[in-house]
């Protein structure tokens, strides 16, 4: 299968391996030869969908920048990842830090940005170094800096390490965390395209997102786009997949892939005793699949028909042996403390319902107990930012598909798996 | 007081940034670095370098998991209690780490050597169950490896 983000998995490149072997290529030619709106209509040509957790189309998206207005323009890589799940973007930038940096300089070139960062979360300080030196590299060599490869366009990329925790993520207290001020998410809109970063025209995309650019600048829209596994489906997407499977790493498969094929495939299938049961498609917000999903397509728009996201591509497998309800009350627990406290209904009903689950797995649960479940799906959609609704998604898929599995904690008083 | 050399080098890189407040996580990171947590007199230096109210910092720092403004010792173990971890038995390697080290979470060993904390995704979810000593990671730990790294490396 072809590798594009992932073509270097024997082995980190050096400055000088990632420029023999073509890199920064897609640079010079969108310098030399593409105007900024060139680009930006190679990236809407392309089909290319943020793989930060929501799919918005990239070209899009930088689209809705308003070019005219007096003062700076942003463009914010995000690399927080910390949806429990997720590690595609670390391997990636372990990988080959370079196309990052490639990727990021052709995006600010097609928006006209000339001030970047990259904000990347704690626990990840060895990405951290390499894209530091990386950066360095690049600006020796003349891609970064003043009149890049003499062609009038100017970029400054920065570093921001951020400290750990999860809402960092969410654009607008990512801007709110670059610039110093406590995380918690702004109001949209203004959306940050129009007013984000000290009030500018701001565009967050993730390391994933990016990193796909140089491909498309330098095979053009059509080719990166048949990378896919079926004519809707768009490019290659990282799958992280963990749990129960004989090979829980981290793949570049085409877009469009079916389920069933990543776990029979790349994984090796389950290990050995394990029997597939349900899995998280996309990251820890995601509602569950189970085996009546095994042949849905992984792309954006099958994996929401299926009843979930395709989210960041982390995909947990959980076996026979797992509990579901265990496992719904750790990625409740997980967003309770992870709540950033803003808004009432999450900072309130998150560890209301985390401790209605628990009563359940504790086999102190009562019917009425689901009933409050249910109506919390409804409720956490009022919150003030996606977390809520997000952290809700495995409740609901808990709800829709493991209904008989909730009622046994209940009527026999104690969980059916731990007794 | 914070010695002279980091005082200079936390006041250029405030310098840099473009606008003080942007440096608030490094600065808080270096000072926690130097006094091995956030203590009260590290706040008002933070405040300080960056022309911020004590007030405006401490909403910065209990923000943060990594900014620690309680003592911890020398080193900190994290073990990742999400989900991918959980799922691979992550909460025995818990208790066990707690059995070893003789404390609960979120407490600190009696020589102070050690302090053990749950943390959210360590992004080692392939490598599950994983948890971070300091900022060195470490993957598929079974009970048994945690013991050895914790006898080889801290006590
Ligand atoms: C709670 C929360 C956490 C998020 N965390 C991340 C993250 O770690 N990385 C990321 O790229 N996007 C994250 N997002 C999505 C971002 O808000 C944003 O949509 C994304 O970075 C846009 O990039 P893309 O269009 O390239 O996907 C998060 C969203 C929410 C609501
Ligand atoms: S939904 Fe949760 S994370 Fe989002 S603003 Fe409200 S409290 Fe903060
Ligand atoms: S869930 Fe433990 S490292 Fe991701």
């Amino acid at each position: 299968m072809k590798q594009i983000l992932l073509r270097h998995a024997a082995g980190t490149p050096t400055f000088e391996q990632y420029r023999a072997e073509g890199g920064f290529n897609a640079l010079k030619k969108a310098l030399q030869e593409m105007s900024p709106e060139d680009v930006q209509q190679a990236v809407i040509d392309s089909g290319l969908r943020g793989r930060g957790g929501a799919g918005f189309p990239t070209g899009k998206k930088w689209s809705f920048v308003p070019r005219n207005l007096p003062g700076p323009r942003y463009l914010i890589c995000n690399c927080d990842e910390m949806e429990p799940g997720t590690y595609k973007d670390r391997v990636l930038l372990e990988n080959n830090p370079y196309l990052l940096i490639e990727g990021i300089i052709l995006a600010c070139y097609a928006l006209q940005a000339e001030h970047a960062f990259i904000f990347i979360r704690r626990g990840y300080e060895k990405a951290a170094g390499y894209l530091q030196k990386g950066l360095t590299e690049a600006g020796q060599a003349g891609f970064l800096g003043k009149n890049i490869l003499s062609s009038g366009f100017n970029l400054e990329l920065g570093l921001h390490q951020s400290a750990g925790r999860y809402i960092c993520g969410e654009e607008t207290a990512l801007i709110n965390a670059l610039e110093g001020v406590r995380a918690n998410p702004r109001a949209k809109p203004p959306f940050p395209a129009v007013k984000g970063l000290w009030g500018q025209p701001s565009v967050v995309n993730n390391v994933e997102t990016l990193t796909n650019i140089p491909a498309i600048v330098n095979h053009g829209a059509a080719w990166w786009k048949g990378l896919a596994a079926t004519p809707e489906a768009a490019g290659t997407k990282l799958f992280c997949i963990s749990g129960h499977v004989q090979t829980p790493e981290c793949f570049e498969l085409p877009l469009g892939i079916r389920l069933g094929e990543i776990i029979d495939g790349p994984c090796g299938g389950m290990r050995p005793g394990s029997e597939f049961k349900a899995c998280i498609p996309g990251g820890a917000s995601t509602p569950f699949l189970t085996k009546e999903h095994w042949d849905v397509s992984m792309d954006f728009d099958p994996v929401v028909k299926a009843g979930s996201r395709l989210g960041t591509g982390g995909i947990i497998v959980f076996d026979q042996n797992t509990c579901m309800v265990a496992a719904t009350l750790n990625l409740t627990r997980f967003f309770a403390r992870e709540s950033c406290g803003w808004c009432t209904p999450c900072r309130e009903g998150l560890p209301f319902v985390q401790h209605t689950l628990q009563k359940i797995e504790q086999g102190q649960g009562s019917v009425e107990d689901i009933n409050i479940l249910q109506e919390h799906v409804h409720y956490l959609n009022y919150a003030f930012c996606a977390l809520a609704p997000g952290a809700m998604g495995p409740v609901e898929g808990l709800l829709r598909l493991f209904d008989d599995e909730l009622r046994a904690h209940i009527s026999d008083r104690s969980c059916p798996f731990t007794g | 007081m914070i010695p002279e050399t980091l005082r200079m080098k936390l006041e250029s890189r405030v310098k840099q940034a473009v606008t003080p407040r942007e440096a608030s996580v490094d600065v808080m990171k270096e000072l926690q670095a130097h006094y091995g947590w956030l203590s009260d007199e590290a706040l008002a230096s933070t405040a300080e370098l960056l022309g911020l109210s004590t007030l405006q910092v401490e909403e910065l720092a209990t923000f943060y998991e990594m900014i620690f403004r309680r003592p911890v010792g020398r080193t900190v173990i994290h073990v990742c209690d999400s989900v991918s971890c959980w799922s691979m038995g992550g909460e025995s390697l818990m208790q066990h780490l707690e059995r070893v080290l003789a404390v609960r979470l979120g407490e600190t060993t009696a020589d102070n050597a050690i302090t053990l904390l749950p943390c959210s995704c360590l992004g080692n979810c392939g490598d599950a169950p994983s948890i971070m000593i300091g900022e060195q990671l470490y993957g598929r730990v079974t009970p048994q490896q945690a013991s050895q790294i914790v006898n080889q490396k801290l006590m």
